[in-house]
């Protein structure tokens, strides 16, 4: 049957996706509690299998990966505390589904990025494509120049910073969390968001339906003076901050349960 | 799903032929169903077209030995008839043929009157750009086509995952802007008003050879030029026009753009250097022709940029 795999094989690969007989690289190199490895001319899965044996197995805390060529799905689903480094660019899906680990990028990365990460830290020296940070529950993600659409899509908790512009419809119906954007955003921002916060230094395109601005207060610049002096970003600008008008969806009907999704 | 690159070299030709099929085999997750290419090379005073006879997986089985070569035939007399002198013709297929003619007259009586010819469809025409596409992912069409030492200055291709329509070429991309020479297109997205649009330009007197969304963009952005618009401006217009999300690399005789939707919901990332400037979905396929740490950026929502060879 088309697009099946079995226990011994695979009976149908037409896009190349699979490996099933993928072997671990041999050019890891381990020193204490440190590893690293370089990922020029290793397949996805050979690069995740490299990452997955030193974190898992072997117990190292403190990975490098030299190479990642914007090979996608890199550092998918660790969820263990430990420090994780890419020396290049990764590609689409890098560190989605992550619990714990402080991860930091020397490149830029495409779409989505952190997606759906429940906790830890991923912090990306240069750029990010699209749905950068997409439905993250927890955790901080910094990314140090500008990001394309959607950023935050989705988002039901931690941190967004984002040092340069945002796209189009970014904070789209966020739950829940923060985003700190030192840029400018463009238009839609936090179109039909539920909950939580989005601050901009820079100019805003324009609000999506039901974002409004919102009343500044003094956890506002504790929590942004906090993010900035733990990740090192210098002097935070001044911002804005933009909530959700509770004009849209309908609140006074939800469940008890559901309220304590809502209420500030 | 599809995958969409493109590369324009502003200093001279370059193995696009080669470089393509890097960017495109690196996307072939993308789409493995079919792959093609909209390649120039240096233009001269002939004409080449490129023209099948047959889809592909339709091309064997009885009697079509005698019959595509009995439609060659016609098509070579045909050409004769309208006055076109042919320097070449050769075939790496069976089907799929490269001709090279020297011929002044209308190119759209020129593309109808070989279009009669039984199963015959002609994939371009112009003085320098050349369409190939077949079925199967980049590195077996390239090796079918021996695009490896295409030499030219600027190209596009599109790696193709059939989710709406058939696997065979008439679905492929790129597109010509039939009956505008040199002007090609491949695209990333859906276009909702497509109906719309293809009978507004079919009352204008075209046709098309799909049903395939993705040739309403290269037939209206001709039509525009042809009245007198750079690729630029009918790039913008066609940000009003066309509904739907999408993602579309067009290119002409020595330009290269690219257009996204105002809501920025398809790929495409960047990289922009004096001498070379590529473009793809995906930045691997980028960083299969520029291998090393780059600058890259994804352009924003409405963003139309146009480069010159």
């Amino acid at each position: 049957m088309p697009g099946s795999g079995s226990r011994s094989g695979v009976s149908y690969d037409a896009r190349g996706l699979v490996e099933p007989h993928a072997e671990m690289p041999e050019n890891i190199e381990v020193d204490g509690h440190r590893g690293r490895f370089d990922a020029a001319g290793l397949t996805i899965r050979q690069i995740n299998m490299a990452l997955r044996k030193l974190i898992y197995n072997d117990g190292i805390t403190d990975v490098t990966v030299l190479n990642p060529a914007s090979k996608h799905s890199l550092a998918v689903g660790i969820l263990k505390r430990c420090r994780i480094h890419f020396e290049g660019s990764p590609g689409w899906f890098a560190c989605g589904l992550i619990d714990g680990p402080e991860v930091t990028i020397n490149g830029r990365v495409g779409w989505s990025v952190a997606e759906n990460m429940m906790s830890g830290v991923v912090t990306i020296e240069r750029g990010a494509g699209s749905l950068t940070g997409a439905a993250i529950r927890g955790g901080d993600l910094i990314v140090k120049g500008d990001v394309g659409a959607r950023t935050g899509i989705d988002q039901k908790g931690g941190t967004i910073i984002v040092m340069g512009d945002v796209g189009i419809n970014t904070g789209f119906m966020m739950q829940r969390g923060r985003q700190i954007i030192c840029g400018n955003a463009g238009a839609n921002l936090g179109d039909s968001m539920y909950d939580g916060a989005i601050y901009v230094a820079g100019k805003v395109r324009s609000l999506g339906v039901d974002c409004v601005p919102g009343e500044w207060d003094d956890t506002d610049t504790e929590l942004i003076e906090r993010k900035f002096r733990i990740h090192g970003l210098g002097d935070p600008p001044e911002f804005q901050k933009f909530v959700c008008g509770k004009q849209l969806h309908n609140y006074d009907a939800l469940e008890p349960s559901e309220r304590k999704l809502v209420i500030h | 799903m599809c995958g969409i690159a493109g590369v324009i070299h502003r200093d001279g030709t370059a193995d696009i032929g080669a470089e393509l099929t890097a960017m495109l085999q690196s996307m072939k997750h993308r789409g493995p169903d079919s792959t093609g290419y909209a390649v120039y090379g240096p233009a001269d005073d002939l004409v080449v077209i490129r023209f099948v006879l047959a889809e592909p997986n339709k091309s064997t089985g009885f009697g079509m030995e005698e019959r595509l070569e009995r439609n060659r035939a016609e098509v070579e007399s045909r050409l004769a008839k309208i006055g076109a002198e042919v320097a070449t013709i050769t075939s790496d297929t069976g089907y799929a043929f490269r001709a090279t003619i020297r011929y002044g007259g209308d190119l759209k009586a020129l593309a109808d009157y070989l279009e009669d010819v039984p199963g015959c469809e002609v994939l371009s025409l112009g003085s320098s750009l050349e369409i190939i596409k077949d079925l199967g992912d980049a590195e077996t069409v390239s090796g079918q086509y021996r695009l490896g030492s295409f030499r030219g200055t600027h190209g596009i291709g599109h790696v193709r995952m059939a989710t709406e329509s058939e696997v065979d070429l008439a679905s492929a991309h790129p597109y010509w802007a039939y009956p505008f020479a040199d002007v090609a297109v491949v695209h990333n997205g859906q276009l909702t008003n497509y109906h719309q649009w293809r009978r507004r330009l079919e009352q204008h007197g075209h046709r098309f050879q799909s049903e395939c969304d993705s040739e309403i963009i290269a037939v209206y952005l001709a039509e525009y030029m042809a009245r007198g618009l750079s690729l630029e401006t009918a790039m913008k217009h066609s940000l009003d026009d066309l509904d739907g999300v999408f993602t579309y690399v067009c290119v002409t005789g020595n330009e290269l753009g690219i257009a996204k939707d105002e809501m920025a919901a398809k790929p495409l990332v960047l990289f922009e250097s004096d001498p070379l400037v590529a473009v793809a979905t995906e930045e691997v396929a980028i960083r299969s022709v520029v291998k090393r740490e780059v600058e890259t950026r994804d352009p924003y929502e409405r963003e139309v940029l146009v480069w010159q060879v």
